[in-house]
């Protein structure tokens, strides 16, 4: 009986660890959609196919093109980059004046427009980087190799991110316009071009997770209604536009589906990280960290 | 002040009274006169998403955009057969069941979502949540729904009354065509009630709307429950006729996100504009599908994103809505 107590608590322990390192790659994909939600106020239903872009891209020059890993990630994560430009200029720019539920409603249309050209032009096979990354052994307990990466490099580009708006004219003008969208534009700051700028960088972010990720997972047109929904979640259940709330909720979400999995499969940690997303909104509506009205 | 009738406002009453009339006496005599398998597979299925999407748009009209619609239609279809196949009930008792719980499953989201003002990008996200649990749940419960794999209510040995299971594609027909013509006849019902004036306010104005007497969560309420009881309705109604459902093709924010496409398309804020949305949408994919054989695979979708795209951007009334906007200010 002890002995199957001592396994049983290593694997909880490897459980919620590994729970912790899948949070924070959904941190990183949490900040880039906080910061489009809370700078331009739009939501960018396709940003998981932005990622799924990404992602193909890694493929393609890692494994393709033979493009080492340290140089095609850059490169990705620019292409990501002027994705989201693009996207604003040619999606959200001409709907800036309409109803907010519009523009979220063009994004799906992207992200039809995105998933089923990665099926034209990529098919539907599964691809892997073909990468196998040594798993690390600490007492009883594995860890993989690229879980780890992709939570030290979530961190960093966070960090980075944060410094950026804090230290540079152009993270304060951004951090400005996010809290009043009226005024900054009377204070001489162009708004247009502080747009363009926040979704190239949101984008960049949906880039740097798809190198990630790409470690982690196989990538298929599909693959961003799995990871899609549940980074809503997260930027909701955190209260859109709050970058401290989404990364901690980040971590919950990953906690509840890593534990649910261990007790049964997958999905039931998904069903159960989903149900309690729904309770939450109605205990805490506006978001973890939000006060109440 | 009078107005002064002219013929042709007289023949416009006329047109507006028989217009109907005269449409659905041709819609009923089609397949007795028309009786290609082919072409009747493809007015049935038109007109079962035609009246889906116009459950969606019932409430999309109201600024209520759901992302959840795709749950309802997936708890309408696997309910029933699940229903069917494991406990033996007949659909006429297992449709009612299914609709029972959508709209309990709608009531459980929707009332704490209008009861805290949760509006906008929110209430999307939440419903959006909704599909995404449904089609986790279908594709977990594998060893009971078949998983991703679909699912096939079993072939009745006895009546196929009673197991709703016709192989004549006119019954089939008949019972599209009255469930639509039932669809359009709700919207005129909403269309002329107090209701539609107070969910406009709404989707104006919350807080002056409450203001002004409106019980906001109410309001709201009812008209997402009546909107997710057709959904699932529809989803009963498509498992039955098809005989085959998999958790892609009802269920999960793929199928939702096709309903606001083909609303926006057709026309949300007119009658009979999901109908149009159903009738480009499924014609275009057939179409492709057999100009291009498997090579198509991908191709619908890729239009449809780029029309969509492009229809918010300039036309967000919708193909039907615009046309008759035009009209209308070409007669004034």
């Amino acid at each position: 009986m002890q002995a199957f107590l001592d396994i049983f608590d290593i694997y909880l322990l490897e459980t919620v660890i590994n729970g912790i390192l899948f949070g924070g790659v959904l941190a990183l994909l949490a900040l880039g959609l906080n910061l489009i939600f809370g700078v331009i106020d739009v939501t960018w239903i396709c940003y998981a196919e932005l990622v799924m872009i990404g992602m193909y891209g890694m493929y393609y020059l890692v494994s393709i093109y033979g493009v080492p890993y340290w140089a095609a990630a850059p490169m990705c994560i620019l292409l990501v980059a002027g994705m989201g430009a693009l996207l604003h200029f040619l999606v959200i720019a001409p709907l800036l004046s309409s109803p907010p539920i519009n523009q979220l409603l063009a994004t799906g249309g992207v992200l039809f427009f995105l998933q089923s050209f990665a099926t034209v032009a990529f098919g539907i096979e599964f691809h892997n980087l073909g990468i196998q990354l040594p798993v690390l052994r600490a007492g009883e307990m594995n860890f993989s190799y690229a879980r780890l990466l992709s939570f030290g490099a979530a961190l960093i580009g966070m960090v980075a991110v944060y410094i950026f708006m804090k230290r540079t004219y152009t993270g304060t003008a951004i951090r400005a316009i996010a809290q009043d969208r009226q005024i900054m534009a009377l204070m001489g700051v162009d708004t247009r071009k502080i747009y363009l700028i926040t979704s190239a960088l949101g984008g960049a972010l949906a880039g740097l997770a798809a190198c990630l990720l790409v470690l982690l997972y196989d990538v298929h047109p599909f693959i961003g209604l799995s990871i899609g929904p549940i980074t809503f979640l997260v930027c909701v259940l955190g209260g859109l536009g709050n970058f401290i709330g989404g990364f901690v909720a980040a971590f919950v979400f990953a906690e509840i589906i890593s534990l649910g999995g261990m007790f049964a499969d997958l999905e039931w940690g998904y069903v159960l990280a989903f149900g309690f997303f729904i309770l939450m909104m109605f205990i805490r509506p506006a978001g973890l960290l939000a006060r109440r009205r | 002040m009078t107005i002064p009738v002219t013929p042709q406002a007289m023949s416009l009453a006329n047109a507006r009274r028989f217009g109907p009339v005269i449409a659905g006496a041709a819609l009923i005599a089609l397949p007795l006169v028309h009786r290609d398998p082919y072409h009747l597979h493809i007015m049935i299925l038109i007109l079962i998403w035609s009246f889906a999407y116009t459950s969606w748009s019932m409430m999309g009209r109201f600024g209520l955009v759901s992302l959840g619609h795709g749950g309802f239609m997936g708890v309408g279809a696997y309910v029933t057969a699940l229903l069917w196949n494991h406990l033996g009930i007949w659909p006429w008792l297992g449709i009612p069941l299914a609709l029972v719980c959508a709209g309990a499953l709608a009531v459980v989201v929707g009332y704490p979502c209008f009861r805290f003002r949760i509006t906008g990008h929110y209430f999307v996200l939440v419903t959006l949540a909704l599909s995404g649990i449904v089609l986790q749940v279908i594709t977990a419960g594998r060893d009971w729904t078949g998983g991703s794999l679909g699912y096939t209510p079993e072939r009745t040995k006895g009546s196929t009354l009673l197991a709703l299971q016709f192989d004549d594609k006119i019954i089939w027909y008949m019972i599209a065509l009255g469930v639509w013509a039932a669809g359009l006849l709700l919207w005129r019902w909403v269309d002329r009630s107090m209701d539609r004036y107070a969910l406009e306010a709404i989707s104006e104005d919350e807080d002056a709307a409450a203001a002004a007497g409106v019980n906001v969560t109410w309001e709201k309420l009812k008209i997402t429950v009546i909107s997710a009881l057709m959904t699932a309705f529809a989803g009963a109604l498509y498992c039955q006729y098809q005989m085959f459902i998999s958790p892609d093709t009802v269920s999960g924010i793929a199928v939702s996100l096709q309903m606001v496409f083909a609303a926006i398309v057709g026309g949300l804020y007119v009658a009979l504009g999901p109908t149009v949305g159903a009738v480009i949408t499924i014609l275009l994919g057939e179409i492709l599908r057999i100009g291009f054989g498997t090579r198509a695979v991908g191709w619908d979708n890729l239009i449809y994103g780029v029309l969509l795209v492009l229809f918010i951007i300039f036309l967000p009334k919708g193909i039907l809505g615009s046309a008759l906007a035009r009209f209308r200010s070409r007669k004034t």
